[in-house]
């Protein structure tokens, strides 16, 4: 789960990190009003989930808090990268002496969390560490010993602050940490931190990721969740415990299991289709799952075919007849239907299926490739 | 012969009474399995299959009584961590975690207390290990393979199944199959098991069928280029998929241009990997 800027901050000021003053706005009069608090020079900042909110127009500077009114009305107005802008946060505007990148990640390859900082701040930082890697400072953090002062220190070494901020800087860095164990974080990132033309440090922007796995620890966090953002439908496939993501093929597609999802995806776009989705019920599915997941793909108005491929380990074939048989008499589709059914009780699913007139394949690519020609619109005999 | 278990192998299974610990355990018994003991926090001195098989309420006691020499889990996620701590403290020297959906931060732990303690780590989300004729630790069905001499290794679960299903199709034995599991932070990796299979007397040929996101074919690529004689093909799922989007697995996400299949299929083949279009191209592939 992202966070939004404005939540990100809210949980580094908890944390010790010195934030500019601001609140979030939903409207263009509380923008003037919030404005006029500050002292009328602010920043208007889109709050959308995306990055390059910056070139879109989605962050402007107001000068008075007329100025701030109209531009809150503006970009209350937009979307950006599709998705519409429902709150802007009122910044207090303040003159910059230097940018610093700092973030707290988890490094997959070393298995560890780390502690990234550039003294290039405020621009992408893939970009900096692909352009010039030299200029992006890594340090592990042992996982049970936790971010230690000396780490934080070579770090203030490295960008070569002052002696006078190591100290504020320290504190931001352990304030970070803390952030990011507190809320099971994937990414707590300040982009950039800054200094001031009066000597302080202020985390400008922010941006944290939240691990899903961890949410049920943080019902706090959950009240967060921006739903706008989501796709609505894969929200409804959580709902029940399915993994599903809309791509935009012609052929739906229903895996048990997420890499033979993928390799099904994969073989389907091999033989020239395009899958709808990628879509996995998981293990052990139960034909209610089943079901709810089939409305789903029939529900994308592009799919015109539909292949189910289960093997079957955990997840008996049989089980996941009786619940496409559920479906197909509850929705009653016009589009054709390629079932493959391997492993635990195939035999039986297929026997299931056979009666209800559904095409079957006794392999992958022989099931891919008749999906795809009914997709095509060509005329298949049914099987059975 | 074969790899990280076999016939001597005592096991252990945490979260024995729970219902996918309990349906596994009579597969895995009903494979040939030596399964000793197992446990479950608060019902220590139950018994289950029949009497067959004794639950105790710690790992500690579990081993002082049994001898369990490698532990496979089924505990949900919420609890995961823990169990891993427990078998790790009581000195169980190869875990298996089928769990998946545990929090991430819980794995960085976890991982690097096992790996002071030099614990052996498979998974967590993984289908486990089999090793035809001889031992079947998760849940892999044990009828999918028969013995022979190619060596198997997954980041997936059904796709693993496909793949020996294609194998055993075309009357190709496996002498292990092991699944490193398909989260982000994960104990063993591809080219831990790659080692294995290189020394392994009855491994001629190995399969290695990875995915989109992390590093772990491209780190399998240089072992293979620099140390690996046996012939190796591969399959890695996900050319099809969006970047930025996490496709089931909490691992297989392509983040910017890393983790990308196209890169990956490009490293192995450089070191001189056949790599399948899809799973049943594979026998095909083999020597």
């Amino acid at each position: 789960m992202k966070l939004h800027e404005y939540q990100s901050k809210a949980i580094f000021s908890k944390n010790n990190i010195p934030i500019p003053r601001g609140r979030v706005a939903a409207t263009a009069e509380e923008a003037k009003h919030f404005s006029e608090e500050l002292g009328g020079r602010v920043v208007v900042k889109a709050q959308v989930l995306v990055g390059g909110r910056g070139k879109a127009g989605g962050v402007r500077l107001a000068k008075t808090s007329k100025e701030a009114e109209e531009l809150a009305a503006q970009i209350l107005g937009m979307e950006i990268k599709g998705l519409p802008v429902r709150r802007i946060l009122i910044d207090e505007a303040v003159s910059i002496d230097r940018e610093i990148y700092l973030a707290i990640t988890i490094d997959r390859k070393a298995r560890k969390p780390v502690l990234i900082a550039s003294s290039s701040g405020g621009v992408e930082i893939e970009e900096v560490a692909r352009v010039t890697p030299e200029h992006v400072y890594k340090i592990h953090i042992d996982p049970l010993l936790g971010l230690r002062d000396y780490q934080a220190r070579d770090m203030a070494v490295s960008l070569d602050l002052p002696r006078a901020y190591w100290k504020t800087f320290l504190d931001i860095c352990q304030g970070l940490w803390k952030a990011f164990l507190s809320t099971d974080s994937t990414l707590a990132e300040i982009n950039p931190l800054v200094i001031t033309s009066d000597k302080r440090f202020l985390a400008l922007d922010g941006k944290m990721i939240i691990d899903d796995n961890a949410l049920y620890r943080h019902p706090d966090l959950i009240d967060l969740w921006d739903i706008d953002s989501e796709v609505q439908t894969e929200m409804e496939a959580r709902k029940f415990g399915l993994s599903y993501i809309q791509l935009d093929g012609s052929i739906g597609c229903m895996v048990n299991g997420a890499g033979l999802a993928m390799a099904t995806m994969d073989i389907l776009t091999h033989f020239g289709g395009r899958p709808a989705n990628f879509l996995d019920i998981g293990g052990g599915a139960s034909a209610e799952k089943v079901a709810a997941a089939f409305r789903l793909l029939l529900e994308d108005p592009k799919v015109c075919s539909v292949l189910l491929n289960i093997f079957g380990g955990i997840t008996r074939c049989d089980e996941v007849a009786r619940g496409i048989l559920i479906a197909i008499s509850d929705l009653n589709p016009s589009i054709p239907i390629v079932v493959r059914l391997a492993g635990t009780n195939a035999e039986l699913g297929n026997r299931l299926l056979t009666s209800a007139r559904m095409i079957t394949a006794s392999t992958l690519s022989d099931a891919a490739q008749k999906a795809i020609k009914l997709a095509q619109g060509v005329e298949l005999e049914h099987s059975g | 012969m074969s790899i990280l278990v076999n016939k001597d192998t005592r096991l252990l299974v945490q979260g024995i009474t729970g219902q996918e610990g309990l349906f596994h355990t009579l597969q895995m018994v009903q494979y040939g399995t030596n399964v000793v003991a197992g446990v479950t926090p608060g019902k220590g001195g139950e018994w289950v299959l029949d009497g067959k098989i004794p639950v105790f309420d710690s790992v500690k006691v579990a081993v002082e009584a049994t001898g369990a020499n490698a532990t496979v889990i089924f505990v949900p996620a919420r609890l995961a961590a823990d169990a891993m701590y427990e078998a790790g403290d009581a000195g169980i020297p190869l875990l298996v975690c089928i769990t998946e959906g545990i929090p991430v931060h819980d794995m960085i732990c976890v991982r690097q207390f096992l790996e002071q303690k030099r614990i052996c780590l498979v998974g967590p989300n993984s289908p486990g290990l089999l090793s035809p004729g001889e031992s079947k630790v998760g849940i892999i069905p044990g009828d999918l393979a028969i013995q022979g001499n190619v060596g198997v290794v997954s980041r997936s679960g059904t796709l693993t199944y496909e793949v020996l299903n294609a194998l055993k199709q075309n009357e190709r034995g496996v002498s292990a199959c092991v699944g490193i599991g398909g989260d982000p932070i994960i104990g063993i990796g591809f080219v831990d098991v790659l080692q294995m299979f290189e020394a392994d007397a009855h491994t001629e040929q190995v399969i290695l069928i990875g995915e989109i996101g992390g590093n772990e074919e491209e780190l399998a690529a240089n072992f293979i280029a620099k140390e690996m004689t046996k012939p190796v093909v591969a399959f890695i799922a996900g050319r099809s998929a969006p970047a930025g989007k996490r496709l089931g697995h909490a691992g297989a996400i392509i983040e910017g241009d890393a983790g990308l299949a196209s890169v990956k299929m490009e490293a192995l083949r450089a070191a001189g990997v056949r790599i399948a279009s899809y799973p049943e191209e594979i026998p095909a592939l083999m020597d």
